[in-house]
């Protein structure tokens, strides 16, 4: 496929891309290097035609953003007080065995 | 997306040119310096140690023993290289090393995650069309109790699904930087991160749906 679109890229781009020549399954198996931009150009293509004819897998993408979106979240957790304190402490004893 | 109602992500902390002056002043001795980077990177240490090991008790003694290591090194630290990196490698080494993880998480076959418990007919259609709850995950992530769940829903995974996830989606890093501190492929990473995005999400539609 990828070598053919090299030779005549032309003509790939004039022909209308069938929105059912991937799988919901394979949509599916592919979110991850999609949202991560690794697909190939007929890849992509291929893709996002079917996300345009198909309301399942324009949902589940839609879940799989949302499901990073809320695991990201955790990351706003802050250091707590008390655990700072013994770094602290950590860093002292360090500090002061060194210079003995 | 659509309906994202989230708050946005607080900036990445770890700008390149105020991390390597702050090692500069530890390397000085500089108390507040040793402070400003235990606040920028020690949740991450933790969060990541928490994959491998039983306790949040034990992945704090991880992640303080890589301070430990970083203080015993320090006057030999490059500032070239990426202070983060490689704290969040000490930290994998050596939650890998104590060994003593508990198996908490639950048995999932490879083709229970792949084909998503038979979502798909034969043919890799739909067979039930997905349901539509993401959007109220969104309006209920506000409430605290969610964050919990998705933190066990984390610590349900296995081990190298975890330590991608928690370095991919917790942390926002690149894929590189992440396949630089596990010591994995590319092609390895993604199979984790989306193994592990697949069963959060299925996770999660079981939470909302309940």
């Amino acid at each position: 496929m990828r070598s053919l679109w090299m030779r005549w890229p032309g003509w790939f781009r004039s022909q209308p891309i069938d929105g059912h020549a991937i799988t919901c399954r394979q949509v599916v198996s592919l979110v991850t290097s999609y949202l991560d931009g690794e697909l190939t150009r007929s890849e992509h293509e291929l893709f996002e035609a079917h996300l345009a004819e198909c309301e399942g897998c324009t949902e589940h993408l839609h879940q799989i953003k949302v499901t990073v979106a809320l695991t990201g979240q955790l990351r706003d957790e802050d250091l707590e007080p008390q655990v700072r304190e013994e770094l602290m402490g950590l860093y002292r004893r360090w500090s002061r065995d060194s210079h003995a | 997306m659509k309906g994202a109602a989230v708050k946005p992500r607080r900036q990445q902390l770890t700008s390149a040119a105020g991390e390597a002056d702050l090692v500069r002043r530890l390397q000085a001795g500089d108390e507040d310096a040793f402070a400003a980077l235990v606040a920028r990177h020690h949740p991450s240490m933790v969060r990541l140690a928490r994959g491998y090991v039983r306790s949040n008790a034990v992945a704090e003694e991880v992640a303080q023993e890589a301070w430990l290591g970083l203080l015993r090194g320090i006057e030999r630290f490059e500032s070239r290289s990426s202070l983060r990196t490689w704290l969040l490698r000490i930290v994998v080494n050596r939650a890998i090393s104590t060994g003593i993880r508990e198996r908490v998480h639950l048995p999932v076959s490879d083709r229970d995650l792949e084909d998503e418990s038979g979502r798909f007919s034969q043919d890799g259609w739909w067979t039930t069309q997905p349901e539509h709850w993401a959007d109220e995950a969104l309006d209920r992530m506000v409430a605290p109790q969610l964050a919990a769940r998705v933190r066990e829903f984390i610590g349900e995974l296995p081990e190298s699904q975890q330590a991608v996830v928690t370095l991919r989606d917790v942390e926002g890093l690149p894929s590189a930087q992440v396949c630089s501190i596990l010591g994995i492929s590319e092609g390895n990473q993604r199979v984790l991160l989306h193994r592990a995005r697949t069963r959060l999400r299925s996770r999660l539609e079981q939470e909302v749906n309940q």
